[in-house]
């Protein structure tokens, strides 16, 4: 059989053209969006202008909104995260890649991948129900008797034992983004060349050796990604935050006390924002959060590039 | 915390002659007499030695003693068991679940196999080159200094020093002395390759273990990294497995050739070559098969 010329040709063009047009379709939803956010965020910018971002007052009655309690609830619930999340999920990755035995190997895997199948509201009603009381009636108390009586981080962690706030949240939020580091780093150290191991090995290293002068430096483009990938995870996520993290726009200093992110103050108050400075106030907060991710992503490759600059190839 | 590094070579020997090459069994064969001219003390002896892949009986009761400070090359066809046998003299394959060694290695009177025998130092003692050139994300300085301060604590200066007479040593220095900070990787494969070599004589180990260090490389490289090992053959124990027997005949004092997990011949790479006692021997060298 003889394909004829003409209708190859045409259907390259077609099939060219086709996935162009998926390609270009992500800018157009990028841009979509950032012109929707800021035209629905804009009454709201135009009223509060700057001050917006640094006032911690959210006042539905009064119409007086600032994003403050929002953004510090929503970085710090990160950091925590990140905290918890990015060594745990090196110890897990390390394990399976270098020293755990071959018939462990595949459960502890699969284990990892259901959790991470779990939903996240799944996650919210166990931080609710399980989590947060075990938390409030055993270890907070502990906590602000330890560490609420240091100088300095203090503060911090003192007050009463609620079980729900922003400790809380960013615990809850640690647990949900270590299934998708750990997975991602172990892949990353799966494809770490085994000559390369083996002759680090080779001259006398130990494993410690070998994790921290080959496979880390081997990787590390991807680690940095994985982690800022986990941290926009972490940013944005929404259902499990708003069940644990207690939903109040005040600003607390201690990390036991309940406070608020960006995504959760939306989930919470769109059904019930009324008039137009309030909805446009929640809009201007999405586009808040739009633009933190959009940072984290930024500082990520700037890091990306000062890395390989250090090592003084430009490839 | 400085390695113990001075050979002693006072101890007596054994000599090739006593209990080297005329030790090889072969399936039940009385063994023969061979030996090159002169009785070479042994750095290291291989006794009964049996590997397995889980299952797999990869290497059959080999016996060989290597000569000190010579250059002592392993052939054979594909899949005969060299490269398992030098990756039990440093006790590499251990890193591999379901792969076992039995027998016994004697290196300096100590059986390495023992299980109670530090692998670190011992892996500092014998140091190895891959068929691929496996330079470390990180500068040629570093690589050559990750090495060294696993066992030595030196100074700024003192690190100097060793980075250059290892690059100096594999003939590299002339190449790199104004890229020590660029990443290795950047370096070409036979760099790469020279540059692992210096790595390796870096900690300043005893044996070194070179498993078809030419296989990726480009004739001009292959030719200097054959130069090297003919220098290096007057510090170090060489042992070296290839695939190329114009290699062996080239740069080794002692060939062994091995046949299906056996070890079927070890002699004088003169002998070997001209003069096999066995027919396989013959058959492989002159290309009848493998």
């Amino acid at each position: 059989m003889i394909r004829s010329g003409t209708k190859g040709r045409i259907l390259d063009i077609i099939f060219a053209n086709g996935t162009r047009i998926c390609a270009l379709l992500v800018f157009l939803i990028i841009v979509a969006i950032m012109v929707s956010l800021l035209a629905g965020a804009w009454p709201a910018l135009k009223k509060f202008g700057p001050s917006f971002i640094i006032s911690s007052q959210w006042n539905p009655v009064t119409e007086q909104f600032g994003a403050l309690v929002a953004i510090y609830g929503t970085v710090v619930t990160s950091i925590i995260a990140m905290l918890i999340g990015v060594p745990v999920s090196f110890g897990i990755a390390i394990f399976i890649t270098e020293l755990c035995p071959v018939w462990l190997k595949q459960p502890i895997a699969t284990a990892i991948e259901l959790l991470a199948a779990i939903p996240s509201i799944i996650y919210g009603m166990w931080g609710l129900f399980v989590f947060a009381p075990f938390f409030g009636d055993h270890i907070e108390p502990w906590i602000s008797d330890t560490l609420g009586r240091l100088p300095v981080i203090g503060p911090l962690f003192s007050g009463p034992p609620l079980g729900i706030g922003v400790l809380t949240a960013g615990i809850i939020l640690g647990i949900m983004v270590i299934p998708f580091m750990a997975s991602v780093f172990r892949d990353l150290f799966e494809v770490v060349p085994s000559v390369l191991k083996e002759s680090a090995y080779g001259i006398g290293a130990t494993t410690w050796e070998v994790i921290k002068k080959i496979v880390l430096p081997y990787t590390k483009v991807g680690v940095v990604g994985a982690i800022m990938l986990g941290l926009g995870r972490a940013l944005g996520e929404t259902m499990a935050v708003t069940f644990v993290i207690g939903n109040a726009d005040r600003l607390e200093t201690s990390l036991l006390m309940p406070g608020n992110t960006i995504s959760s103050s939306l989930a919470n108050q769109f059904t019930e924002a009324v008039g137009e400075i309030y909805t446009s106030s929640l809009i201007a907060l999405g586009l808040i959060l739009f633009l933190l991710t959009f940072m984290v992503l930024a500082l990520a490759k700037y890091l990306l590039i000062r890395l390989t600059l250090k090592e003084g190839v430009r490839t | 915390m400085a390695k113990d590094m001075n050979k002693d070579n006072s101890k007596s020997q054994p000599t090739l002659l006593e209990r080297g090459f005329a030790s090889i069994k072969q399936n039940g064969q009385a063994g023969h007499q061979i030996a090159g001219p002169e009785s070479l003390p042994l750095k290291m002896e291989v006794k009964d030695l049996d590997f397995y892949y889980g299952k797999f009986h990869a290497l059959h009761s080999i016996n060989m003693g290597i000569p000190e400070k010579r250059v002592t090359a392993i052939i054979g066809p594909s899949g005969c068991g060299k490269s398992t046998l030098i990756r039990c003299f440093n006790r590499i394959y251990e890193l591999y679940p379901k792969q076992r060694a039995t027998g016994e290695i004697i290196l300096d009177g100590r059986n390495i196999l023992d299980p109670k025998e530090d692998v670190n130092l011992l892996r500092a003692q014998v140091g190895m080159v891959f068929q691929k050139p496996t330079p470390f994300p990180m500068s040629v300085y570093e690589n050559i200094a990750f090495g060294v301060r696993l066992y030595e604590n030196l100074s700024r200066q003192e690190m100097d020093e060793r980075v250059e007479w290892a690059l100096k040593k594999s003939a590299l220095w002339k190449e790199v002395k104004d890229k020590l900070n660029q990443i290795g990787t950047a370096l070409s494969g036979g760099q790469q390759q020279r540059l692992c070599i210096a790595r390796a004589i870096a900690v300043k180990p005893e044996v070194v273990l070179l498993d078809e260090p030419c296989s990726a490389l480009d004739p001009i490289s292959t030719a200097k990294v054959e130069e090297l090992i003919d220098e290096l053959s007057d510090d170090y124990t060489i042992i070296i497995v290839t695939h190329n027997m114009q290699q062996a005949a080239r740069v080794s004092d002692f060939t062994a050739f091995m046949y299906l997990g056996k070890l079927i011949e070890f002699d004088s790479t003169d002998k070997m070559f001209t003069n096999p006692k066995r027919k396989e021997t013959e058959d492989y060298i002159t290309g009848r098969f493998g």
